[in-house]
Order: C-alpha cells, then structure tokens, then sequence
C-alpha cells in the first residue's frame, strides 16, 4: 500500500523522464546511426574525424579547460575572502555577485560585444587616457573572457558552499596540533574543499565545452567550436543526422570529463551529479 | 608545593563594547587539575582560549614555564586542546587524525605507529584505526579528540567542556576516565565546564567565574563547604541563602531567631547572608528545634528526601535520610559550624554578580 502510493507519487517524474529525457535521446541516437534516407550508417559520428570537426572539437576543448582554469584560479581566492567575512557582509557580497545571473544570457553577451567593439565604451576610455586599444572582439579571448564572466558564480558558489561548512573548530584543532597557516590550508581547509571545486569545475567546464551562443556573437564567426558546427549542422544545412552524429560525440566528452572529476572527489559536494 | 606553570598577570578581554574578562590573575600549578567553573558568559572559554593562543588578550600577560607567551601563536605553544564538538577532522581517517601533531613534527613512522596504539589503548579503543570518523558515536570520537591531542605530549592539555554534548552516564564514566589519564600522564589538565558536579568530582582546584572575574579559588572541599560570596554558594549546589544580621561575633539573627555560629569579625549590627547548605538542616521535634515550620513538598530523590519546610516566612530547603509528610509539624535546628556568614556585596560590580545569580 505504501509503496503503491510512493510509485503513484513518482509518477509525473517518471512521465517527465520519458517524454523530454528517454525519447529525445533515443530520437538522437536514431537520428546518428541513419543517413537523411533512413538507411544504417556509422557516417555521422566518424565525421568528427573530419578536419574542420575535429579543429572545432579541440578548439572547444582548449577553451573550456582555459575558462575552467581561470574560473578556478580567481573563485579559490575569492571564495575564501567571502567565507572570511561576517554574517550579513558576505551574503550582501554573494548576492552581488550572483546578481548578474539573473539577466538574460544573451543579454549579457550582447553587452559584452557592444563593451568590447571596436568603438565600444572600452576602447573610448582606453583611447581617451592614451593607451593602446584593445583588439580582441572576433578572436578565442573575447570568448573566453565572456565565458569566464558567464560561468564564474558557477565555480565560486559550490566551492565557497564547501568551504562555509568547514567548522572553525576543525581549523583551530590543527592550529593547536602546531600547524602553520600552510599545513592548515593544504591539509584540511583544501581536502575538505575538494568535493566544492569538483563540482565548481563540471559545472563550469561542461557548459563551455557545450556552448555556441558565446562563440557565435563574440567570435564574428572565426572562432568555430563543435556547438556551433553542430547549430550549423541543424539550423543552416538542416542535416540533422550530421548534428545529431556530432552531438552524440560531444555528449561521450562531457559523460568522460565528469566520469573523471567525480572519481576525484567521491564525497560529492553539492550532489551536482 | 609543586611550581607554577602557567601565570595569567591583568588579563583584560573586551569583545566589541562587551568585557568579558577583567584584569584576570590566576596561576596553574605543574600537574594540577585545574577548573575553570562558572555560568554561560562567565569568561571561562576565553580564558582557556588566550591560554591555547587562539584569543589575544587586550591587555595582560600569559606566562608559561617563565616565558612571556602572551603573543605565541598557537601552533608554537606546548599546550593542546580538547574540544568541545570533537573538532576532528572528518576528511582523515582515526590513524590519521592522530597521526596529525606528530606528522608535523617530522616524527617517524615507526614512532608515530607505537605512539597511535599507545594512545588509542589509553582512551579504551584499541584497532580503532582504520575507522572513519563517521562512523563512531560522539562519546567515541571525544576520546579520539583526547587521544590526538595527548600524543603530542604537551604539558598542558586544555579541554573546553569535552563532556557537554555526551548523555548523563557516559559523562560519569568519561569523569572518573580523565581522572585516571590525568594520574597516568602526569600533566597539568586546565577544564572548562558549567556543571559543577563535574568539578568537583575532577578538579583539585576550582576557580569559580562570574561575569569576568574570579569570585574564589579553592579545593572542591573549600569552594563547597566555605563559599566566599552568595553567587558561589548558589552555584555550587544548592544552599539556603538568608538575609541575616550579624548581632556580635559568633551570634547571628536569622528571620527573627538568634543562631550561635562560629564566625567572627564581622563586627555588631551588620546585614549579612547567612547560607545554609540543606544537608545541614536537621528537622528535630518541634519542642526542641530553634524554630517551628511545616513541610510544604516531598519529593523522594534516592540517596535521601527532599523537603521544602515553611518556618518563620522562608522556605527551608532541606535534605535528610528521614522522611517527614507534607503537612507535618517539625523543628529545624542548625550546627553553629555548618552556618556560613557572608559580606552583603558592596560593590557595584558584586551586585552585578548577586542579581545575575
């Protein structure tokens, strides 16, 4: 009776699941292993090997481990001057900072081309005081310098999660056990920030592996990364089974990169996967 | 008399607008179990924390063995802790959380393996090694708490209330426990706790606290049967405190009877507090006792009865191996030297101290 009434409850979940999950999925898989004929084919998904696929792919990949790595070396520092901070101060500081990801995300990017553009506030005030322009819109680091703007609350808010749980106790424990501020931080304040930054680093990598908008307002169509050949491949050519194929191999990363991650960090901070 | 280890010298402490300790003096003699004994708020913590570093007092000295340490950070002091949570590190094994101190000071490996047995053996959980710290339940992981902290052999182990979150049996068991360390180890043990049953069951020295300042240093024996002030006769079990006056020495008024006690100086005509402890009240037959009352509640406590009696407008609390019904006519009747006659406080400040009581 119990359990009868525990399945009915899962019921609309399990509907979810299977309407906007198992079939989508399933749908891509069809749609990988055919050709536009309907005939069986392994085409799509070795076309990565395809020069122009496999540069976007690396590309990709070169840019989302650049962003991960910046959003990391600036969330550590950052996270520990929040979890420094008393009470009201630092929730004020966090809600600051998360504040930006409540616009829209395209709204966000369009600002940052409009910021970066040739005759954009940046290079105006940059040229006012004298100094060289900055020339990067349409190149890798205009999209990575927005990737990291995008995805930074992603990293900073698991690892100062972790970080705010430690109890101040288990620190001045290992300060009377005669640590000095450096014993302390590599033995106890990082392994036990471990499961913040594991999950700080999927949530921040696997979106910028995937992403294309970025790319494609950013990068003025010279910095093509595997989303945007996969949108192309969908939205442009109408070859579904191409993008499909494609995205088929983007999805073995993304499962491969967290497969890694979390074999690092078992305990599972926030329980983001 | 064995010498001074640690010498607190005008320790002052505010946090914000708040002054939590008030030009401290106090001493800790080599191997003493000393306790630092008050309500929430008393100052006890901090002073434990200035002595393990982890506070900076405003203003004062600490002492230790003849060296100014006042600013030592705590890592570089020859004391460690016990906490009150436990505070072990969850990310470590039981091993490893021993191992931690003695890692630091580049032991070797063999030393530290002989040290971590030695130690788990001391505190009852021998091949508790491999454990995780999860897995034990809170009386298990203080011991580790005592463990990783007297492997490092300090000199003085300070333990901030490591009993408070343990149930009522285990807390009497993990008293006569830290006895027994405390004789094996011979060092100097420095306890903080509310529960004055725990002090004087442990401690030979108690040093009772209220508000930042020290009302009295003593034996159990002393601060039970000779409190200095009203606030550490009420503290330190229960006790009848009366308005009294002093009418010469060795006679005291109390409600309306004259009493012979045994105390002097005190001059003529002078309001004191009278505290008599209710194991010292003997109810006797009307007839014979010093004044007449009637028992007003009963209640059975095991070891003896405990009595409310109405005499002379003040509810006597007493407790006796006999028992009288409620309703029951009775005498009371006083020894003069279980009699304690005290000071009014004078002071501001003790007034403080008395309303806070």
């Amino acid at each position: 009776m119990h359990n009868l009434k525990r399945q009915i409850l899962a019921g609309p979940y399990l509907l979810w699941i299977a309407g906007f999950v198992l079939l989508p999925v399933g749908l891509i898989l069809y749609y990988a292993l055919t050709t536009t004929s309907g005939q069986f084919t392994v085409f799509n998904i070795t076309s990565i090997t395809a020069s122009v696929h496999w540069k976007a792919l690396v590309l990709s990949l070169e840019l989302a481990l650049l962003c991960t790595v910046f959003c990391l070396a600036l969330s550590y520092p950052l996270a520990m001057v929040l979890n420094g901070m008393k009470g009201k101060k630092s929730s004020l500081v966090v809600f600051i900072f998360i504040l930006p990801m409540w616009m829209n995300f395209m709204l966000r990017i369009l600002a940052w081309k409009m910021l970066l553009s040739n005759h954009g506030v940046i290079n105006t005030i940059l040229d006012m005081l004298g100094l060289p322009g900055l020339d990067i819109l349409n190149t890798p680091s205009a999209v990575v310098f927005c990737m990291v703007y995008d995805f930074l609350p992603f990293m900073v808010l698991p690892i100062y999660n972790a970080m705010s749980r430690i109890e101040k106790d288990v620190i001045e424990a290992a300060r009377d056990l005669g640590a000095g501020g450096f014993t302390v931080f590599f033995k106890v304040i990082l392994p036990l920030t471990m499961p913040g930054v594991v999950s700080g680093i999927i949530m921040v990598f696997v979106p910028a592996l995937t992403s294309f908008a970025i790319s494609d307002l950013l990068g003025g169509g010279k910095v093509l990364l595997i989303g945007n050949v996969i949108e192309q491949a969908f939205m442009q050519e109408y070859n579904w089974n191409l993008g499909s194929g494609l995205s088929l191999v983007l999805m073995v990363f993304v499962i491969a990169s967290m497969a890694l991650m979390n074999s690092h960090g078992e305990e599972g901070g926030t329980g983001i996967c | 008399m064995s010498k001074r280890l640690i010498d607190l010298q005008h320790i002052s402490k505010c946090f914000g607008t708040q002054v939590v300790l008030d030009d401290l003096n106090l001493y800790i003699r080599e191997n003493e179990f000393l306790t630092l004994l008050g309500p929430s708020g008393c100052g006890k913590t901090t002073t434990l924390r200035i002595i393990g570093g982890f506070e900076t007092p405003d203003a004062g000295k600490v002492v230790f063995d003849g060296r100014d340490m006042t600013s030592l950070p705590p890592n570089e002091r020859q004391v460690n802790t016990v906490f009150q949570k436990y505070a072990l590190f969850p990310h470590m094994s039981i091993a490893e959380n021993i191992a931690f101190g003695l890692k630091i000071r580049k032991k070797s490996k063999s030393y530290i393996n002989d040290k971590i047995k030695y130690a788990l053996k001391l505190v009852n959980l021998d091949g508790f090694e491999k454990r995780s710290v999860d897995s034990l339940s809170g009386g298990q992981q203080q011991r580790i708490a005592i463990a990783r902290a007297i492997v490092n052999e300090p000199k003085v182990l300070l333990l901030d209330e490591p009993l408070g979150a343990l149930d009522l049996k285990l807390r009497q068991d993990m008293q006569y426990e830290l006895i027994r360390l405390k004789e094996e180890l011979g060092i100097t043990f420095i306890y903080v706790t509310h529960d004055q049953e725990e002090a004087l069951t442990m401690s030979d020295t108690i040093v009772v606290m209220n508000q930042g300042y020290i009302q009295q240093i003593g034996t159990p024996q002393d601060i039970y049967n000779e409190p200095t002030n009203a606030f550490v006769a009420d503290f330190i079990g229960e006790s009848n405190i009366i308005d009294g006056m002093m009418i010469e020495d060795r006679l005291v008024e109390v409600l309306g009877v004259k009493f012979p006690c045994v105390d002097e100086g005190f001059g003529k005509n002078r309001p004191v507090d009278v505290v008599i402890r209710p194991e010292d009240v003997e109810l006797v037959d009307p007839m014979q006792g010093m004044m007449e009352g009637d028992v007003t509640s009963l209640i059975f406590k095991g070891v003896h009865w405990e009595m409310d009696v109405m005499a002379n407008g003040y509810e006597w609390m007493v407790q006796a191996t006999q028992m009288h019904p409620v309703g029951a006519h009775v005498g009371i009747r006083v020894d003069p030297y279980n009699i304690q006659i005290m000071n009014k406080p004078e002071s501001s400040d003790e007034r403080a101290v008395e309303s806070d009581a």
